[in-house]
């Protein structure tokens, strides 16, 4: 089973930014995605997400062999797609609790089955705790006053009850301390197996260290250009992006 | 969803069934029927049938020269008032005899009506089936312990007939005829609404709800409502509901009065679900003697046209005035509330907390006005408005309090208006949340802290239906 995206050209305010990108991501599987400023990254995710802002002007991705273009956000991410956000929304009045809450009753609409309230805090406990977040944020609103860090760790805390099939992370780890580093990493290592697979959108190598990728992409101009494993990360690290736009910058 | 313009046509295309819902209305003919428009005449029908004494008659009588003799309110008020048209309007219309059966209700309603939780025999009521909601169950054992501690619950009229000493005492007195050109309207014309007694020291645990005695004479579009709560008193009034309820009139204006002697407490609570033909012109005030509490907790959602600024006058030392008020206005519909506190006592305080939504092409105003003379000492005021926008059309306006204070007086204000951004919206729906019900999260989350504060069945209720207009403004 694998998410598989193929020749998707997509725009923005008339603008295309992806132009026939590829990438085929099976569960059980981390990919991560670098590659410079504006080159293209999020617009990935969002498409994906099926952001409004966004037009799929071509190609498809299959979700486990469902097309998911074309469909509303919610039913995307029914379908399995999570998505942490490179910058969190802030939603006042909702609590962490009643957010998470509701987004699992949504899919318990779809699927039939029960909500028990017990169970449900048994888990968010778990899961707050192994991110290291205090229990009083349940009864925060959403991202609300949060520090950019502690809106990281909200998204993967929703990441963790959620438990999808496929997860995107854009920049999860900027804004992170290396404390709170290793603690997201380690919420990712934890969820890593044969049911999830990543896509991890970074600019460091360091995050790297601690989440282990099977495949590493450069993406330039709106396409991967060059893949490899853990130590094309190394290299980028080493060398940065200008021999990526000498070798490609053709194609831009 | 392509982009925006859809969006927004396939929204107001929507709204357009939805505000449907809350509307219906039916031919029934009564017993007693005052015709249409307005004279001398309506009222001498009005008082003949209800057999009321010379002084009401003569009240009513100067009550309608004040009518017709004040000029509509053109200067500030919504263009929209010139469009009432008096002379179509039935004043009176007594013992309905419903010629419906339930199979003819809309099946919206009776959909709307199960999503809210709407109790079974209510609905029949509600839908206008049936003229007399059968209250005797509930409300007989209650009518028994309020009548033990000496607590007089009745309709006003019976209230002027069978308690004339208390009744004419205050009644007209916090809101005189002439207050607004709507209050005299209603003081000419009145029928419906309640009488409340609540003597000394009693303090009641349960709130009196309009539900336990209304009928369809009660359903009146010209409400009177008076309540006394003598020292010490304690008491909570609940009118109106979340359900649509058939239409009787487009014209409502209601005078609710409200009286706290020494030490008393009262709380007023509305949840007005009105359709969107409904002008709703309602006079509410308060007076609060010393060291007593009014808290007027009101919700308007839908009607062509809600004016409503809830008063409180702090007559006795150390009084306390709050108004908490949640306003929906949905593409159509104009929402012109807010509050009024006259401080006249030293020592005295109020809090103002007032939240509007506005949906589509519907519009929230806000109107406050706080009055600390300057030869008074240590009077607080706290005001609080808060607007929220569900797309770019809606419109909202805040005319802050007019102030005037003197030295020693303290006044805070604070104004914000905030939307709800696409980014929200799609941040709630990756997480598999859909569309409509990540809306009504955010109005939810925006009017939590204020919904709290109504009694447990009507937060839930309100709620529900925040989830049903939510429904019905996504495309
Ligand atoms: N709403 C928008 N309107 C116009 N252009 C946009 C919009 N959003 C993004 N873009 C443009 O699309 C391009 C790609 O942006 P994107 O956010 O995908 O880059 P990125 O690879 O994630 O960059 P970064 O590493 O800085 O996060 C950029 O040039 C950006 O300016
Ligand atoms: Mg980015």
């Amino acid at each position: 089973m694998s998410l598989n995206i193929n020749n998707l050209s997509v725009s923005i305010a008339e603008r295309q930014i992806l132009k026939d990108f590829n990438l085929s991501v099976s569960r059980g599987e981390v990919h991560a995605i670098m590659g410079p400023n504006g080159t293209g990254k999020s617009t990935l995710a969002k498409a994906l997400a099926a952001h409004p802002d966004y037009t799929v002007t071509g190609g498809t991705a299959l979700l486990d062999g469902a097309e998911i273009i074309g469909l509303e956000p919610d039913a995307v991410a029914r379908l399995g797609l999570f998505m942490a956000f490179q910058y969190p929304v802030e939603i006042p009045g909702v609590s962490i609790a009643n957010f998470i809450r509701a987004a699992l009753t949504a899919r318990l609409k779809e699927s039939g089955g029960d909500f028990s309230a017990t169970a449900y805090y048994k888990a968010l406990y778990a899961q707050m705790d192994a991110l290291k977040i205090p229990r009083e944020f349940t009864s925060r609103s959403v991202n609300v006053g949060f520090s950019g860090g502690e809106k990281k760790r909200c998204d993967i805390l929703q990441m963790a009850m959620l438990k999808p099939s496929y997860a995107i992370l854009d920049e999860t780890d900027s804004g992170l301390d290396i404390d709170a580093l290793r603690i997201v990493a380690d919420g990712v290592n934890h969820m890593r197996g044969p049911g999830t697979g990543f896509v991890i959108i970074t600019h460091y190598q360091r995050l790297l260290n601690y989440i282990k990728p099977d495949y590493v992409h450069v993406m330039y101009g709106g396409r991967i250009v060059k893949s490899g494993g853990a130590e094309l990360a190394l290299e980028l690290e080493e060398k940065g992006y200008g021999w990526v736009e000498k070798e490609f910058g053709v194609l831009v | 969803m392509s982009s925006q313009t859809d969006d927004r046509s396939a929204q107001e295309k929507a709204l357009a069934v939805e505000r449907d819902v809350g509307n219906f209305s039916y031919e029934t003919s009564y017993d007693f029927d005052a015709g249409k428009g307005l004279s001398e005449r309506t009222i001498d029908y009005i008082c003949d049938v209800k057999g009321e004494p010379d002084w009401m008659r003569e009240f009513r009588k100067k009550a309608l020269k004040v009518f017709n003799d004040k000029p509509m309110p053109s200067s500030w008020a919504s263009p929209d008032l010139a469009n009432i048209d008096f002379d179509r309007i039935s004043y009176y219309m007594a013992k309905g005899r419903p010629s419906r059966s339930w199979d003819e209700v809309p099946d919206e309603v009776k959909k709307t009506f199960e999503r809210l939780g709407v109790p079974e025999k209510e609905r029949a009521f509600l839908a206008g089936v049936e003229a007399q909601f059968d209250s005797e169950s509930s409300y007989s054992s209650m009518k028994e312990e309020l009548a033990k501690q000496g607590v007089i619950f009745v309709s006003s009229s019976e209230g002027l007939m069978k308690h004339p000493e208390i009744f004419r005492q205050w009644f007209g007195k916090v809101i005189p005829i002439g207050d607004n050109k709507f209050s005299a309207l209603n003081s000419a014309v009145f029928s419906g609404g309640s009488f409340i007694y609540i003597p000394k020291g009693v303090k009641l645990k349960q709130p009196l709800q309009a539900y336990f005695r209304i009928n369809a004479e009660e359903m009146g579009q010209f409400e009177r409502t008076l309540i006394i709560a003598d020292e010490g008193a304690e008491m909570m009034y609940m009118e109106g509901c979340t359900a649509p309820q058939y239409e009787t009139s487009a014209l409502h204006s209601a005078v609710v009065e409200l009286v706290a002697l020494k030490g008393a407490k009262i709380q007023y609570v509305t949840v007005q679900n009105w359709s969107a033909s409904v002008f709703n012109l309602v006079t509410k005030r308060g007076l609060a003697l010393e060291d007593a509490e009014i808290r007027w907790i009101d919700c308007n959602i839908g009607s062509r046209l809600t004016m409503k600024y809830p008063a409180v006058v702090l007559r006795g030392e150390r009084a306390r005035g709050e108004v908490l008020s949640i306003a929906l206005a949905h593409d159509g519909q104009h929402q012109d509330t807010g509050s009024k506190m006259i401080h006249a006592a030293d020592n005295t305080s109020s809090n103002i907390v007032s939240k509007s939504i506005s949906i589509g092409k519907g519009r929230a105003t806000y109107r406050g006005m706080v009055q600390m003379p300057r030869h008074l000492k240590n009077c607080k005021n706290n005001t609080e408005c808060d607007a929220l926008l569900i797309n770019t059309n809606s419109r909202t306006d805040t005319y802050p309090a007019i102030v005037v204070r003197g030295e020693g007086n303290s006044v805070q204000h604070e104004a914000s208006v905030s939307k709800v951004s696409e980014e929200q919206i799609f941040y709630m729906q990756q997480r598999g949340i859909p569309e409509a019900e990540a809306m009504s999260l955010a109005v939810n989350g925006f009017v939590n802290d204020l919904v709290r504060e109504f009694p447990m069945e009507y937060s839930v209720e309100l709620r529900r239906l925040i989830d049903l207009e939510m429904e019905g403004s996504v495309g």
